[in-house]
């Protein structure tokens, strides 16, 4: 059965993205309206399961790279992100059965489906992040051998450029210097992989989880927190756990090397009185400490929520006084075996601590 | 000179005024009920205290007005402008349409003229686009029949060149009667937002300028030959020009000035404020003397906008909330509202409101009944109103440490001396009129809010130009050049952005200039 994209599916995916974002990963706002006003002028777009992909098959992800504060003043002509695809078909000889995006969590879970749509291609369901990280080979297209390159990053100017690495890190490097050059945010098309690359690499399911907890939340009457317990249930990821309920009683921010780093601290209320969680981040969360010890890190989901109407909070809304229920969720077996630690482990974000996987239930 | 000044505030139930003398002591106050036709409510407060200070009209030299007229015609959809939107950022932002997220009703009303043309800037002052003069010429005699023009260009807060220049062509086009709103002078980063605030703004120009002359009109006819401002959203003041050119910035002057009224009221610079009025109680904080601006996107009638807007949450508690006993005891949201003196039970009516309990606790003493509540019904009501009190002053907060909290407006007796989280609470004198007091005290202030790139100069340099630039604004507002003071700066370093980039926001204000 064919699944469709449309309007509301956006909206969905936008929603649910939030809490992929795990409290980052940029407002998913802009690219949200990119997408619809993309879906407005050429129709729906077909969100496509790895399964149903021939391995042979050519699937070029879509993104956007940069600045969030130049995101929301600079907004795209649209036609950046099938540039980049444009011209890695050039580049290869090759016609993309599909796009796909790198990145489940913030703002470009949405923009994949603006390129799909003006280019009447399905989008398939994965991505190669499971939630929202700050650099591009933060992929399990990395991790599990995939070649970056060639990426092309593209301007709204028609500009576009092509990179050829031999090493991921380095794709990393010189597409943020290609993106300051051309205003601080650009597009690219990175990780241009076979069907039977994406099955082996690819983290399944992730957009349609992103719809699914996006339309949960929307209806949610009651308990938003129950809502998302039974879509993630469902899930390759572990069931949505409540790590912590509580009030907002410090927020400390710093900015080094373009991001921010900081901490929240929230002490406990009903079950958790008398406890202090302590949350580090980095753009987004990377881990939770009770008291002390850690009870979730990366690249586990830790996503915190407005405690009244379950709405997720970024990391740049944290605020004193608010009121919270911090959530986590254990991320998929592929992201976190011994080569995905690596890349993604605490140990990689600086924190003192040893990933353990969240248990479905407490 | 006798220096007697006149504030007014209109708000959604009364229209309060008060009389201030040169050393800002109140001489004189009223609350009226606000009347379908705003100015027969503002001629009978200020009859009213003219009457009780014995101050004649031309002793007067300020009159200041607090109004949510602008709002209102927002909400309503009443005398808004056609606008022709001209957005310059092509072939940038062509993926979102101007007025894409608009209520389809509200872009109707304003005509949804949009579009797209070549140009703007990069973060860091380069040029993305040429403007293409001829492109534009072309679409401004497309949109020549409209009563208004919006202007945003991309990265207008860091050049404004391309603003200013459409804004020429649109002058040669069509001539100097149509108002043209200029993002750059009305929102910040964000271009959606400001886009949207400029629209506004520009959908408002008709309707302000009807109000200012009604205003102008009402005190021709009273004698009064007084200088004329209206109070803004940060809780300074604007000349009757400036307000009809900027309308948007009234739409929360409102509980700005009540944040204004209540910390000169009660001397307390930085705390929290709880303004308790008839439907609604605002809780808003006070920095330095002045309303804490919104750090996030405003909603305006399901619009998001990004101009400065005072940080308020409202909650639905006030003197005609209705009280539940159904299982615990309630107050609000649902209220009697306006009817009050009908439906209330301490005026012969049939409903338990607030104002009821306090009556029969003996608090108060208003209407020709005592309600027959029992003392339990009177302590869990209070207990209700502390708690939803103390949780919103608790989120206005910074940190946990305690601070000052001033009650005020006229349903202040319904909150309680003792909140959990204040140092201390205050009710000052004259609390029921902090509003009208708030916009009589205003002073004018000047703003900048812009990104600086600090490779270009050092951060010692930004902050100065910011600041000179903010004292500038603010003498052209009218300030006094011996008092302005620069009262705010921030400074938000831009993150993924190399190149050093900053966001500083400097605010000047003064007293006026007699």
């Amino acid at each position: 059965m064919m699944v469709e994209i449309g309007v509301e599916e956006i909206e969905d995916i936008a929603l649910g993205a939030t809490i992929l974002g795990t409290g980052g990963g940029g407002d998913p706002h802009v690219g949200k309206l990119v997408a619809k006003q993309a879906i407005e002028e050429f129709g729906p777009v077909e969100l496509l399961d790895p399964d149903e992909l021939d391995a042979d098959d050519f699937v070029v992800p879509t993104a956007q790279m940069g600045a969030p504060t130049v995101s929301v003043e600079k907004l795209p002509s649209g036609r950046e992100a099938v540039a980049s695809l444009d011209r890695i078909e050039r580049e290869l000889g090759e016609t993309a059965d599909a796009t796909m995006p790198i990145e489940c969590g913030g703002i470009n879970s949405t923009f994949p489906f603006a390129v799909a749509a003006r280019r009447g291609l399905p989008v398939v369901d994965a991505d190669g992040m499971g939630r929202a990280f700050p650099e591009l080979q933060h992929e399990t297209f990395n991790i599990y051998g995939v070649s970056g390159t060639p990426a092309a990053v593209s301007d709204e100017r028609g500009n576009t450029c092509i990179i050829e690495t031999d090493d991921n890190d380095q794709l990393e490097w010189l597409a943020r210097g290609v993106t300051v050059r051309m205003g601080g945010v650009a597009y690219v098309s990175d990780y241009p992989m076979t069907g039977r690359q994406v099955k082996e690499t690819a983290i399944p399911g992730t957009m349609s989880l992103a719809r699914d907890l996006g339309r949960a939340l929307r209806l949610a009457e009651d308990d938003a927190m129950d809502a998302i317990r039974e879509v993630t249930r469902e899930s390759i990821y572990g069931e949505a756990r409540s790590l912590f309920e509580g009030k907002i009683v410090d927020v400390q921010r710093r900015t080094e090397h373009g991001f921010v780093f900081g901490h929240v601290d929230i002490d406990g209320l009903d079950g958790d009185e008398g406890s202090t969680m302590r949350i580090e981040f980095q753009n987004e969360n990377l881990g939770a400490a009770v008291d002390g010890s850690y009870v979730a890190t990366v690249p586990d989901l830790i996503t915190v929520l407005d405690r009244e109407t379950g709405g997720p909070i970024p990391t740049e809304s944290l605020r004193y006084g608010a009121r919270v229920r911090v959530l986590g969720i254990r991320t998929p077996e592929i992201m976190r075996t011994p080569a995905a630690l690596d890349v993604w482990g605490p140990k990689s974000f600086g924190l003192e601590a040893t990933y353990e996987p969240l248990a479905d239930h407490p | 000179m006798t220096n007697y000044r006149i504030g007014i505030d209109v708000g959604g139930t009364n229209t309060d005024a008060v009389v201030m003398d040169g050393d800002d002591n109140l001489r004189a106050k009223t609350k009226t009920p606000t009347t379908k036709d705003i100015t027969t409510g503002i001629l009978s407060a200020l009859d009213v205290v003219l009457d009780d200070s014995g101050v004649s009209e031309d002793e007067l030299d300020y009159v200041m007005l607090g109004t949510t007229h602008a709002t209102n015609a927002i909400t309503e959809r009443r005398g808004l402008n056609e606008v022709g939107v001209i957005r310059i950022g092509a072939p940038a932002t062509r993926s979102i349409r101007p007025l894409l997220e608009w209520p389809d009703d509200l872009a109707e009303a304003i005509g949804n003229n949009v579009a797209i043309l070549d140009g703007g800037h990069e973060f860091d002052g380069r040029l993305l686009n040429d403007l293409d003069e001829e492109q534009v010429r072309a679409q401004i005699r497309e949109f020549a029949d409209v009563d208004a023009f919006a202007v945003t260009s991309v990265f207008s807060p860091v050049r404004d060149d391309h603003e200013t220049r459409v804004a020429e062509l649109i002058r040669e086009e069509v001539g100097d009667d149509v108002p043209i709103s200029v993002s750059n002078e009305i929102g910040s980063v964000g271009l959606l937002e400001r886009e949207n605030a400029t629209a506004l703004n520009a959908a408002l120009t008709s309707v302000a300028s009807e109000a200012a002359n009604a205003f102008v009109d009402a005190m021709d006819e009273r004698g009064i030959g007084a200088n004329l401002y209206f109070g803004q959203n940060d809780g300074t003041l604007m000349s009757v020009d400036y307000a009809i050119r900027y309308p948007i910035f009234t739409v929360a002057s409102g509980p700005s000035n009540s944040v204004r009224g209540a910390a000169y009221l009660s001397q307390v610079e930085n705390g929290i404020i709880v303004d308790v009025g008839g439907t609604t109680t605002d809780v808003g904080a006070v920095t330095e003397g002045f309303p804490r601006e919104s750090s996030v996107a405003v909603e305006i009638g399901e619009v998001k906008t990004n101009f400065r807007m005072p940080d308020i949450i409202a909650i639905g508690i006030g003197g005609g909330s209705i009280v539940s006993t159904d299982g615990g005891v309630t107050v609000g949201p649902q209220s009697v509202g306006y009817k009050l003196t009908e439906e209330a039970r301490c005026f012969g009516g049939e409903t338990l409101t607030a104002t009821d309990l306090e009556v029969a606790a003996g608090t108060i003493d208003i209407g020709s009944v005592t309600p027959d509540v029992g003392v339990e019904t009177v302590e869990a009501a209070r207990e209700y109103v502390r708690e939803c009190v103390e949780r919103e002053v608790d989120r206005m907060k910074t940190s946990a440490d305690p601070v000052p909290v001033v009650i005020v407006g006229g349903g202040s007796i319904l909150v309680p001396d003792d909140i959990g989280g204040a140092s201390e609470v205050y009710k000052p004198d004259h609390y029921e009129v902090a509003n009208a007091v708030g916009v009589a005290i205003a002073q004018v202030s000047g703003e900048v809010d812009r990104i600086y790139s600090l490779d270009e100069m050092d951060r010692e340099e930004a902050i100065q130009h910011a600041k000179d630039e903010a004292t500038e604004n603010a003498l052209a507002a009218g300030a006094d050049a011996d008092s302005v003071d620069i009262v705010d700066v921030e400074e938000v370093p831009l993150s993924y952005l190399p190149g050093n980039a900053v966001r500083i926001k400097v605010k000047a204000a003064g007293a006026l200039d007699h």
